[in-house]
């Protein structure tokens, strides 16, 4: 398998807690792989191990075949793009000063920044005219518009997005579930997302990672989880987001 | 705007050091300015540049100023010499003249009167309650006494005094002089202390107490100098002594509070002395509030710069935390409970300070730090995790961080402690008259000692003005420097 990102053995604790077990895992291009499970699994965890916002304690993570260091980290977040749950949008500047950012911080030319910005707003269905706007007179759909353009901005080899759509509204979720679909398909984009909605789960993602204390307990498609399940606990879980929807 | 700042503060700095003029201090009491003038006039008829440093802080301020070559000469009394200054009341004239030479200073001849300390009350309280003399105090407990903060404090002040004449009044105030006359006349005190010769004596018909049992020293009015002066100069001040008895002074002292000029009280001095002087009629009130403001101005603009220049990047210290913060944050909040006065006399000593313009702006910079830090500070810390992070994970390097997102997004709190320093600053600049760096303190100091509230009011009101003109450009420069999003 042709693989973006592979983890050899890598934990982490907090404080003395474990949040991630020795962890061996690796992301195929291309796809998007969901990471899922209760609070506290260590889904978000491994995320921002990726990101390097944490260190590991233990192990090594490959991105590209290259060794994540201190040292290419600053170079390798220029090639990832991070969404979180509120955006993590700048207050003082506005929506395209957040898009633009990075690519005014490296010098790009306008007329570049200005194309891309419209192939942005044209594939996130955001209209160009409200990009103006500070980040407090945008509903929350609209900032998580613009939080997948600014991480797209750089035409990123891996997007990283941490329950983007968990602060949502159920309608405008299903919206931004649906633009989220046909993006990565179009861009064929590397994608690792995190939530705790299994629906969405098995909507956008190629394949899914079920974690539990620290530990993945099963990756594999819905139906492997579903028809294989390696551990009471997957079925437990699968079973207890069904019967939320079946109410 | 680097540039222009440095280019600012060599021009403050330097301005000083043009042409070198004799600089003369006096202490913040009328007497004082007057015997200033005096040598200044004396001197300038001797065809020499002078400057006056009216009303410097008290003794311990002129006399480290001159010690450390700050000021050339003052006028000083024999017994603040040898309690305050060489701290051996018992000394003679001739050994304090030799202990002062090992400090490079030199002492006039007697100017010719005796102003001692002594206690006064209302002449018609005195003759009622049969009180003449200091001992008879002893038979009236139920007196207020009134004292000025120096002489409660003073070697020779009101405990030695007290218990020499076995006082314990159970009602003493420390008060200022020039108040102190107020409320001697509104009867809120009883017993003040005064020195024998002020005009406010014979004005307020007072009496002085007989010092019965000779407690005051004496108190000879002489100009102490610098002993590297050239022999011209120390032969114009020689020339003063024997040319003031106490009748002369009084006349003068009541002149100066009259007319509230000293300058004119001085040259009083010269045309009965037959010189011909031509009077000095002193600056018109418009002249003197620019002159004045525009000082005030610069002393607190300039400790503002600083405080800022310096207060922001000690803030972004501080506000990663850890010993380092908490030294910062530690240091800068003890600065600020030094009381004035004290600063400004630490400050004199320090060769590079000394009396001038500069020191009043260090410490008004000192003064200054505090709240741009503890914004600075904590507008950074204020700043969410996520934000930071969302910062980090965009690939930004650490320095593009703090000025793109962290100290933009941080700007609302780091105004507000700049706009809390100069605020603060224009009210702390009044302190700057204390060591003769001039600024609208200069009236709110002359008032109170001359008791004149038109003249307090003359520094007080366009001071109080200054404040609320610099909050609302204040408040007007948080729209122009904090971004729209975050005032929305």
């Amino acid at each position: 398998m042709d693989a973006l990102v592979e983890l050899n053995g890598v934990s982490k604790k907090y404080e003395g807690a474990t949040a991630l077990q020795p962890t061996d895992l690796d992301f195929a291009r291309g796809k998007t792989t969901v990471l899922i499970g209760p609070s506290g699994c260590g889904k978000s965890t491994l995320l921002r191990l990726i990101i390097r916002l944490l260190d590991p304690d233990t192990g090594t993570i490959h991105f590209n075949g290259a060794a994540v260091t201190a040292a290419n980290i600053s170079d390798l977040r220029r090639r990832i793009g991070y969404v979180i749950q509120d955006g993590g949008l700048f207050p003082h500047l506005t929506a395209r000063k957040n898009i633009l950012l990075m690519a005014n911080h490296l010098k790009w030319p306008a007329e570049k920044m200005n194309r891309r910005l419209s192939e942005l707003c044209a594939l996130t269905r955001f209209p160009e005219n409200a990009l103006n706007r500070f980040p407090v007179e945008l509903s929350g759909g609209q900032r998580q518009r613009i939080s997948l353009m600014r991480a797209l901005m750089l035409s990123p080899e891996l997007l990283l997005l941490d329950e983007p759509l968990g602060a949502l509204d159920p309608l405008v979720r299903a919206a931004l579930q649906k633009d989220l679909k046909e993006i990565f398909a179009r861009l064929n984009q590397t994608a690792i997302l995190v939530t705790h909605d299994l629906a969405e789960a098995a909507y956008l993602g190629d394949e899914i990672v079920l974690m539990s204390e620290g530990k993945v307990v099963q990756r594999g498609t819905l139906n492997d989880l579903r028809a294989k399940p390696e551990s009471s606990f997957v079925t437990d879980f699968i079973n207890a987001q069904r019967s939320l929807v079946a109410l | 705007m680097k540039k222009i700042f440095s280019a600012l503060l060599i021009a403050v700095f330097t301005a000083s050091a043009f042409a070198e003029p004799i600089l003369i201090g006096s202490k913040k009491f009328t007497e004082s300015y007057v015997l200033a003038e005096i040598a200044k006039r004396s001197l300038e008829n001797a065809g020499l540049t002078t400057d006056h440093r009216q009303g410097m802080g008290g003794t311990i301020i002129l006399w480290q100023a001159l010690k450390g070559e700050q000021i050339a000469l003052y006028p000083e009394y024999t017994g603040t010499i040898a309690e305050e200054i060489l701290k051996t009341p018992t000394i003679d004239l001739a050994e304090m003249r030799r202990q002062l030479a090992t400090f490079g200073v030199g002492m006039t001849e007697e100017l010719g009167f005796n102003n001692t300390y002594a206690l006064v009350m209302r002449r018609v309280a005195a003759e009622q309650q049969a009180i003449r003399t200091i001992s008879d105090l002893r038979r009236h407990p139920e007196l207020k006494f009134g004292l000025t903060h120096e002489f409660l404090d003073r070697q020779d002040g009101w405990r030695p005094l007290a218990e020499k004449y076995q006082l314990a009044p159970p009602n003493v105030i420390g008060i200022d002089h020039g108040l102190g006359y107020e409320a001697l006349r509104n009867g809120s005190i009883d017993v003040k202390d005064a020195y024998s010769t002020d005009a406010k004596i014979a004005e307020n018909d007072l009496v002085v107490l007989e010092d019965d049992l000779q407690f005051f020293p004496q108190y000879k009015a002489v100009f102490l100098y610098r002993l590297s002066l050239p022999a011209n100069v120390v032969t114009v001040l020689r020339g003063l002594e024997g040319q003031l008895d106490a009748k002369r002074m009084i006349r003068l002292n009541a002149e100066a509070e009259r007319t509230k000029n000293y300058t004119r009280a001085a040259a009083l001095f010269f045309s009965d002395a037959g010189t011909t002087a031509s009077s000095n009629a002193g600056e018109s009130f418009p002249h003197k509030l620019r002159r004045w403001t525009l000082r005030h101005l610069e002393l607190a603009g300039f400790s503002l710069l600083l405080s800022i220049l310096v207060g922001i990047p000690l803030g972004i210290a501080a506000s990663r935390g850890g010993i380092i913060g908490q030294v910062i944050l530690g240091i800068t909040s003890a600065v600020q409970t030094i009381p004035s006065l004290a600063l400004l006399a630490l400050l004199v000593p320090v060769p590079f300070f000394g009396i001038s313009v500069r020191t009043a702006i260090a410490a008004l910079f000192l003064y200054g730090l505090l709240p741009i830090v503890r914004n600075t500070a904590t507008g950074l810390q204020d700043i969410e995790h996520p934000l930071r992070e969302s910062a980090i994970a965009l690939g930004l390097e650490p320095s593009a961080r703090l000025w793109k997102i962290y100290l933009p997004m941080a700007s609302r709190s780091i105004l507000g402690g700049i706009k809390t320093s100069a605020v603060i600053n224009i009210g702390t600049a009044t302190l700057a008259a204390l060591i003769g760096a001039g600024g609208l303190g200069e009236p709110i100091l002359s008032g109170l000692n001359l008791n004149d509230h038109v003249t307090i009011l003359q520094g007080a009101i366009p001071a109080a003005i200054l404040a609320l003109l610099v909050q609302w450009s204040f408040d007007l420069l948080d729209r122009l420097l904090i971004p729209k999003g975050l005032r929305l």
